[in-house]
């Protein structure tokens, strides 16, 4: 089996609209959520989110290609142009050909679904413009991605609602480690901010009207964010080879299945995965240092994850840091588990542990270091990224220090 | 502005190209118009005249709307356009 790494990253999100920027704010435990800015926003009852401020397509991209790029298109080729420049790949003859894109989304072009139903129900119009169906669907991230950078390997979307990313990143490990691809482009992208999107959450009344405080006894919902984290992972030898600069080893995955209930978590499937994970990359439990957490300020979720490492880790949970950031980027649904990673590299490369931001009260079924409201400066050698979806599927990572 | 300026001026903005370089014998191939600018144009077509056009583009060539030139997507639009206007 051959050894995976990541040579590149990318992002926009409600922190920033690059990897620096993003870090900065996660290293300050920053913010990025806030009064939610679209049309009809007035007649939601959830107004706030981590939505991205500052951004116009306009300078990314030429008239043609804003008609045909949903948002989750656009947060998608903008964070990958960022990853593949920085990892100084080129993708021609046999690479490109062997190098694919495996991406997560849990909703696709909601907006392009939002716009078009309007206008055909609201506004009573009896034509759409042709390049709804192409804009909308689930893998036009993946398929403009590749098609930007001539890729021409295994390509795909994967959706599992707030695990894609993870499950998505698990592909391309999967592909990488075995042999299949040297090189492989994946994340996740979501863009649900618009009214439909909301409106839709809305009816779980899993939402905060004011902030997201994972772990906190004062904690009542989840915000929603949007935006992408896109990566390269590359085999080891190869990113060798060419003198890459590597960020991180991605060390081994697990997924599993609650097989039980379609919203609420388990935390014997949650377990499953982190120890899963810890097993297939042949890591002792003691050594994790760190862990990015699913954190969806939810009350189920929390005290569930906060069991589920409880039980795999035994008295190690206590030592170690487990931090949620959707405190501060929002939930990201199919694209969280690819921004989370970047607090995963983070930990591991410039050893600074992103906080839990707003956090305000000692939950005594969350009681594990929480890393509250203030990031931290310690040395971590192996770090884990959770994720677990509506529907009970679970996906974990573990990254190594390189 | 006539039926075939207004035609020139969709197809010439889908081509990227000035309306003076668009002439009647043009062919969308000639122009780089493929088939997604082809369907992109029927609807711009379509919403600037308010008309709906018997375009189908799995069969182009049986569809009761000749495309092979600029000329003869124009005649093609007059003919719905009075159409229209009679009923």
């Amino acid at each position: 089996m051959k050894r995976v790494v990541i040579t590149g990253a990318g992002t926009i999100n409600a922190l920033g609209h690059n990897v620096p920027e993003t870090l900065a704010a996660m290293r300050e435990g920053r913010c990025g959520i806030g009064q939610l800015e679209f049309r009809d926003v007035e007649r939601l009852s959830i107004q706030i989110g981590g939505q991205i401020k500052g951004f116009e397509a306009e300078g990314h991209f030429n008239r043609q290609q804003m008609t045909l790029y949903d948002r989750f298109t656009q947060f998608a080729l903008i964070a990958a142009r960022e990853a593949i420049t920085q990892s100084g790949l080129e993708f021609s003859g046999d690479l490109a050909n062997r190098a694919g894109v495996v991406l997560g989304t849990a909703g696709g072009g909601v907006s392009t679904w939002d716009d078009n139903y309007r206008a055909v129900y609201e506004e009573g119009k009896n034509r759409v413009h042709p390049f709804v169906v192409p804009k909308l669907m689930m893998n036009a991230a993946a398929s403009h991605v590749s098609m930007e950078y001539n890729l021409r390997g295994p390509s795909f979307t994967v959706s599992t609602a707030c695990a894609s990313s993870n499950h998505a990143m698990a592909q391309a490990f999967q592909m990488v480690r075995s042999g299949m691809s040297p090189a492989m482009i994946t994340g996740g992208s979501e863009s649900m901010l618009c009214f439909g999107g909301i409106k839709a959450w809305e009816g779980l009344r899993v939402m905060s009207r004011d902030a997201c405080r994972p772990f906190s006894a004062n904690r009542n919902g989840m915000v929603q964010g949007e935006g992408a984290g896109i990566f390269v992972f590359e085999e080891y030898e190869h990113a060798r080879a060419r003198g890459a600069d590597i960020m991180a080893e991605v060390a081994g995955y697990a997924m599993s299945s609650d097989a039980a209930d379609i919203v609420m978590p388990s935390k014997q499937g949650a377990s499953r995965a982190i120890a899963g994970a810890l097993r297939d990359a042949g890591i002792p439990a003691d050594k994790v240092g760190y862990i990015n957490a699913h954190g969806t300020g939810t009350a189920a979720n929390d005290k569930t994850e906060c069991a589920a490492v409880a039980d795999v880790f035994g008295r190690h949970a206590d030592k170690l840091m487990i931090s949620s950031t959707k405190s501060m980027h929002g939930h990201l649904i199919g694209a969280t588990g690819a921004v989370e990673l970047l607090a995963c590299i983070m930990a591991l490369r410039d050893g600074i542990i992103a906080p839990t931001i707003g956090y305000e009260e000692f939950d005594p079924e969350c009681a594990l270091d929480v890393v509250p409201n203030e990031a931290r400066e310690v040395s971590v050698d192996v770090a884990l990224s959770n994720a677990f979806a509506f529907g009970g599927l679970n996906a974990v990572l573990a990254l190594r220090r390189i | 502005m006539s039926i075939q300026d207004r035609v020139i001026a969709i197809i010439a903005e889908q081509a990227v190209l000035e309306p003076s370089d668009v002439t009647p014998d043009s062919t969308l191939e000639e122009l780089g118009i493929d088939s997604l600018g082809l369907v992109e144009s029927i609807f711009a077509i379509e919403e600037a005249f308010d008309i709906t056009i018997p375009f189908n583009a799995n069969e182009p060539a049986k569809s009761d709307f000749d495309i092979s030139s600029v000329a003869t997507i124009v005649a093609g639009i007059e003919k719905l356009v009075a159409e229209q206007d009679k009923s």
